[in-house]
């Protein structure tokens, strides 16, 4: 099943090349993989989205805490989490499609960051579930290029 | 000597450092990005420094001292082609969890990235098989970053670790810090394990009627020896080895059974498929330990003791997992156990039936040698207490099953990697290590090959090695699958056209050198060579050519199905 890895890394040259080659390096999926620097700017958070049966993910955390540049790892999967994925979507432009790509960016909440009069840019935040409807539905009027950031995860608050 | 807040350069404060971590040998060889370290070298005498003549070498030397010894192994090398010469012996040092610090010379900061002259990415090389590995980018950080190497290599599953300098930065000079202490968040192994777990592992322990130790080279890298051999002897529990833990329990001692797995003895392989509780110490339930996991002492409750976590349920699931120290965890066990002893005799007695019914034994003739022979004869001669090393293949395994073992750091071969070539460097790292004991090296004539540049190293410091040269003119261990398991297709493992004369090559050299081919001038040979100690001294024992090491786990099978002998290769037990 698929798992939200958030990892708290040294914010060091080579630590994301030590995380991600450990991962090919011992065959474990890798779906998506984002990192930026924390409040403290030593310190970066990574968030890893993998895949695998109880065994593998297992591994995968124990690998991930061996390396030396790690300095916590957590399973969000089962924890109150929070999960987003930023999307921008370029997509072909015509009277006859504007309507409706507007009104359904609304239904996303989409915000519009670049319209020219062929094509026009739309960004959209949210679980990489919703991201993946979003792109679905705009399929049909012609995707120019996307890019998505792949997840990024936090814990929720205490109550 | 010098003091901190001295004003150095790069160079020195890379000696004052090593001073500190009270290094005795570095392995190594110069080159440009170095000249400046080789300069500073010049005038240090309290570190030796070994000229090797191949990096690789170098690695393995460094290997040997440190399994001999236990101390980290020290190499310095140049940049790009010193720097990848190193990879196989780093990699061989990681699989069989060795601490070695490797430095390598680097090109000028300015010029990283530029494809330079002598550039390689060794940082980015070897990142997988490294523990951890550091680029030094300013003079500032060196003696913290080679106090963290230090520290790194030697601390939890020891391994090794490289340090990249590049020139400017051994040349640029400030202000010597040594650091007091290492303090690296990222790193916090796991020393004592949890009472909780203890208690468990003995209650489980106490109640077993069918127990057994299965035993591997963490508790030689963790000292644990003594505890090991108290808590099996008084519990009654027979002790069964990996390759890298033959050594911690006494091989003449009658519960020590041997070697686990594909060439292992029959009787242990059995007592692991018939045993109720293993109890696996320092050990990673490698695959040639195994067999096929789905059939691997499925009779048994299974604890696991090791300070690496991730070795934990990775090829084997087990019951009770004790993360930690082997030495705390034996030494924790004998505290914990009850007083009451459960009676072990009759699995004791199964055990011994077994051994009577597939013996570990070989026929002598007189006008052939054959290696099981001249291992068995170097194990009398000098009573199981040389620190015998061995390169990879059919004479390895032999001297796992022949050499009796009877102390620890008496083992030095590369397990995980399998390295041809590991033998005669790792013999001469041994031997810088250890002087009161003598060094016996088994290769074969293949390996051998792989690194007889060394001999030059070896007779240049007058090294009392003894080379036991295996030599068959085969690549034995190749030549034996193909013959069961290739249709005798003997495809490029014949060297008899195309070996030298050893005797010749070793003369040469200015090692002394002999030749023996049947059981009387190779029993000689051995006294004669044990005798010498005024250097090196290579004897070419010349073997029956087409021997196989049996008995045998065909790769992939249960280890319970063993094959026994040649002659009739279809049958199993």
């Amino acid at each position: 099943m698929k798992h939200l890895i958030s990892v708290l890394v040294e914010n060091k040259f080579g630590t994301l090349n030590r995380v991600a080659a450990m991962f090919s390096a011992r065959g474990f999926n890798l779906e998506s993989i984002s990192i930026g620097e924390t409040e403290d700017p030593e310190i970066s958070r990574m968030t890893i989205v993998t895949r695998g049966e109880d065994r593998i993910i297992s591994q995968v955390l124990k690998q991930l805490n061996r390396l030396v540049d790690t300095i916590k790892v957590t399973d969000l999967t089962h924890q109150p989490h929070v999960e987003r994925e930023l999307l921008l979507l370029s997509l072909k432009l015509s009277k006859s499609t504007q309507h409706e790509i507007f009104e359904l960016a609304n239904v996303f909440k989409g915000k519009v960051v670049d319209i020219k009069q062929k094509s026009i840019t739309i960004e959209f935040v949210g679980s990489p579930d919703k991201i993946n409807t979003a792109i679905d539905l705009f399929k049909p009027f012609g995707i120019r290029e996307l890019a998505r950031s792949g997840a990024v995860a936090i814990h929720r608050g205490e109550s | 000597m010098h003091n901190n807040g001295e004003k150095l350069i790069g160079s020195e404060i890379f000696f004052e450092c090593l001073r500190r971590e009270n290094v005795e040998y570095i392995f190594g060889y110069p080159g440009g990005a170095l000249l400046k370290v080789y300069e500073t070298l010049h005038d240090v005498e309290d570190i030796k420094h070994i000229l090797v003549r191949h990096e690789q070498g170098a690695t393995h030397m460094a290997e040997g001292y440190a399994r001999a010894t236990g101390r980290p192994g020290v190499v310095l090398v140049t940049s790009g082609p010193g720097a990848t010469n190193t990879v196989t012996g780093i990699t061989n040092a990681y699989m069989d969890s060795t601490p070695l610090v490797v430095f390598t010379g680097q090109v000028p900061s300015s010029l990283i990235g530029n494809d330079a002259f002598q550039e390689a990415d060794i940082v980015g090389i070897t990142r997988p098989i490294t523990k951890h590995n550091f680029l030094v980018k300013d003079v500032k950080e060196l003696a913290t970053t080679i106090s963290k190497a230090f520290y790194l290599a030697t601390n939890g599953r020891p391994g090794p670790v490289l340090v990249d300098m590049p020139k400017d930065v051994l040349n640029a000079e400030c202000v010597f810090e040594w650091p007091e202490s290492v303090e690296i968040r990222g790193f916090k192994p796991t020393i004592k394990c949890h009472a909780n777990q203890v208690q468990k592992a003995a209650k489980m322990i106490a109640k077993a009627k069918r127990p057994l130790f299965y035993i591997g080279g963490g508790v030689i890298s963790a000292e644990a020896s003594e505890e090991l051999r108290k808590l099996a002897i008084d519990q009654q529990i027979p002790v069964t080895m990996t390759l890298q833990g033959l050594g911690a329990f006494p091989g003449d001692h009658p519960l020590s059974m041997g070697m686990l797995g594909m060439h292992g003895t029959y009787w242990a392989n059995q007592a692991v498929s018939n045993c109720d509780l293993l109890i696996a110490v320092g050990a990673r339930f490698d695959d040639r330990v195994t067999g096929k996991v789905d059939t691997f002492a499925t009779q048994a409750y299974k604890i696991h003791n090791d300070i690496d976590p991730t070795n934990v349920d990775k090829n084997i699931k087990v019951d009770l997992p004790v993360v930690g120290d082997s030495k705390d965890f034996l030494a924790s066990l004998i505290e914990a156990m009850p007083k009451t002893k459960e009676d072990r005799s009759s699995w004791l007695s199964e055990i011994e039936a077994w051994r009577k019914q597939c013996p570990l034994d070989y026929a002598v003739e007189q006008d052939s040698l054959k290696t099981e022979f001249v291992i068995d004869e170097v194990s009398k001669q000098t009573r199981g207490h040389a620190v015998v090393v061995t390169d990879v293949g059919q004479h390895q395994m032999w001297t796992s099953q022949y050499y009796k073992f009877t102390e620890p750091r008496s083992i030095i071969t590369s397990g995980g990697l399998g390295t041809m070539g590991f033998g005669l460097p790792s013999a001469i790292g041994a031997a810088f290590g250890v002087t009161d004991r003598p060094v016996v090296l088994f290769s074969g004539d293949g390996g051998l090959m792989m690194n007889i540049q060394e001999l030059v190293t070896a007779v240049y410091n007058k090294l009392p090695v003894k080379i036991f040269l295996i030599n068959n003119s085969y690549l034995g261990m190749v030549r034996q699958w193909q013959e069961l398991f290739h249709q005798e297709k003997y495809s490029f493992t014949d060297l008899a056209a195309s070996n030298p004369d050893f005797v010749k090559v070793a003369e040469a050299f200015g090692c002394k050198a002999m030749s023996a081919s049947n059981p009387e001038s190779a029993r000689n040979a051995i006294t004669e060579a044990l005798a010498y100690n005024d250097g090196p001294v290579l004897v070419d024992f010349r073997v029956v050519r087409k021997d196989m090491v049996f008995p045998m786990v065909p790769a992939g099978g249960s280890i319970s199905d063993m094959l026994l002998a040649r002659l009739n290769p279809k049958t199993m037990v």
